[in-house]
């Protein structure tokens, strides 16, 4: 309970000191260190472990990934990051990259779903393979723009319980999505939060994921953002590829549509 | 067998710009897995560049390096084609050793 | 004295912890040559006791010497270092946090055409000089910039 306080105390703290702060933002003081470690990013490894593990034949059925289809066709990597979530005819739902993956994982290889959802996000103590696998999948779509499509029934309902998630007002804090991200200038700490009400911010949310984390020392893919910010709101664990993190997810990439995808990316 | 290493080495002028990102845990000895129990030291203590068989850096490195390590040189007198090959060492005596040639500046 | 072991030597630093014998007739072309690991200077918790064990005592302040770092790392865990020495015929650079519980964190000895040049990430425990020292002919050199550490947010 003292946490939920004194982390209302900390934003409340930050909101007033963030109008200061965000005037200085001429000589970003934060700007050098991002720069360095985005040049070199230990991201990269993770799109050569996701490469060496799609092609490997795997689990009881001794299969590659290589026949997965994530939405142009089997085996057709290049541009299909770009158009994630959309509908799958084989599932009849919408799925983004992980959860597409999981079905293949499942379908293909014969791989144990619920030890697949147990580690679904590394620690320093544990790796996640569908990480690597979404990052490498997503790499595939480097240089491309964002085009989430809304082109049927279900992915125009997703994204509109997107938007009504994005917004609503939740939990012992009270706070929706867009109390934290529905203004410029907010900060938690020194932590900027992106105004995901502007085009241009939330562009830039959605072509850097997956990204790594210096402070987890893994990357992590939105799935798992989402799962953070849903834990930080204090709020029932998000379940993992449930359908309210594919309506959260459906909402913010086609908002960030037209973002060229440049994955990984490199965050705090 | 430890993960490969990522090394880009890029000809600058008549110089090799190498850069090597590396997968370690880099663990310090004082942090406490889920379990509670100490996770041992476990961090890369040598780190050496060779340029055409000739070493041009030798790196002791302390658990202050930071985890998947980022290492950035420099080696004059370069010319595309030359080979560029890092081998690292750790406390355990666990080594990985990887290679890359000298690409023309894109 | 054959080439090979004049490289070695030269790589061996000013700690006096040349193991000739050990070496000798074991020095082949290729073989990667590891400098003995500095434990002294590693478990040193002074950083007048890490110079110490570097043979730098007192290094001279020069402005050859230029340290490129955030001024504000968001992360301690990972902050990026690079230190270019312009100083001549430079053979070792090493890089010191000195509020750190343990301040030096690494020694990087150049040879053949390797550059005075060095780019990394150390953690800093908190806001901290990082030092960088440079052997350069037998003598030492040093310079010093100051990285605040914050303290994040969400996530």
């Amino acid at each position: 309970m003292s946490e939920i306080r004194s982390s209302i105390a900390a934003i409340a703290l930050a909101c007033v000191s963030a109008m200061a702060f965000a005037q200085g933002s001429a000589g970003d003081p934060l700007a050098v260190g991002r720069q360095m470690l985005a040049e070199d990013n230990p991201g990269e490894l993770w799109v050569d472990r996701g490469k060496m593990l799609f092609y490997q034949k795997r689990g009881p059925k001794n299969a590659s990934l290589e026949k997965c289809d994530f939405g142009l066709g089997p085996g057709k990597l290049e541009g299909a990051f770009a158009q994630l979530p959309r509908f799958f005819a084989d599932t009849d739902k919408v799925q983004d990259v992980e959860s597409r993956l999981v079905t293949c994982m499942v379908e293909l290889q014969g791989l144990n779903h619920e030890e697949i959802v147990r580690n679904r996000f590394s620690t320093l103590d544990r790796t996640s393979e569908v990480e690597a696998l979404a990052t490498f999948v997503a790499s595939r779509s480097n240089g491309m723009k964002m085009d989430v499509r809304l082109s049927n029934h279900q992915e125009r309902e997703m994204y509109k319980a997107g938007e009504y998630i994005f917004h609503r007002r939740n939990g012992p804090t009270d706070f929706a999505c867009i109390t934290c991200h529905g203004d410029d200038g907010k900060r938690i700490r020194l932590q900027d939060l992106p105004n995901m009400k502007d085009p241009k911010q939330m562009q830039a949310v959605v072509s850097g994921w997956p990204a790594y984390l210096g402070t987890k020392s893994t990357v992590l893919t939105m799935q798992s953002r989402l799962y953070e910010c849903v834990w930080q709101m204090r709020l029932p664990d998000l379940g993992y590829v449930s359908d309210m993190s594919i309506a959260l997810t459906t909402y913010l990439n086609y908002q960030g549509n037209g973002a060229v995808i440049r994955v990984p990316g490199v965050r705090r | 067998m430890a993960d490969p290493m990522k090394i880009r080495a890029t000809l600058q002028g008549d110089a090799a710009d190498i850069r090597i990102l590396m997968l370690h845990p880099m663990e310090t000895g004082q942090r406490k897995d889920p379990k509670g129990e100490i996770v041992p030291m476990h961090f890369i203590q040598s780190v050496v560049v060779t340029h055409n068989g000739k070493t041009v850096l030798d790196a002791q490195w302390s658990q202050a390096i930071s985890r998947n390590p980022f290492l950035g040189l420099r080696v004059q007198g370069a010319k595309t084609g030359d080979k560029i090959s890092v081998t690292w060492t750790d406390n355990k005596g666990d080594k990985r050793a990887d290679e890359a040639v000298v690409a023309a500046p894109s | 004295m054959n080439q090979l072991r004049r490289n070695f030597l030269k790589l061996s630093g000013a700690a006096g912890t040349v193991v000739l014998a050990l070496c000798a007739g074991l020095i082949k072309t290729g073989e990667a040559l590891a400098a003995t690991w500095n434990k002294a200077g590693f478990e040193s918790k002074a950083v007048a006791d890490a110079l110490k064990s570097l043979g730098a005592a007192n290094p001279a302040e020069s402005k050859d010497i230029v340290i490129t770092a955030p001024d504000i790392a968001e992360n301690g865990a990972v902050v990026p270092i690079a230190v270019t020495s312009k100083i001549p015929n430079t053979q070792s650079i090493s890089i010191i946090a000195e509020k750190n519980p343990f301040p030096l964190t690494s020694t990087f000895d150049v040879a053949n055409g390797g550059e005075g040049y060095v780019s990394i990430r150390i953690k800093i425990g908190q806001t901290s000089n990082v030092r960088a020292i440079v052997k350069a002919d037998g003598r030492f050199y040093t310079a010093a910039k100051e990285v605040k550490v914050t303290i994040g947010g969400c996530g």
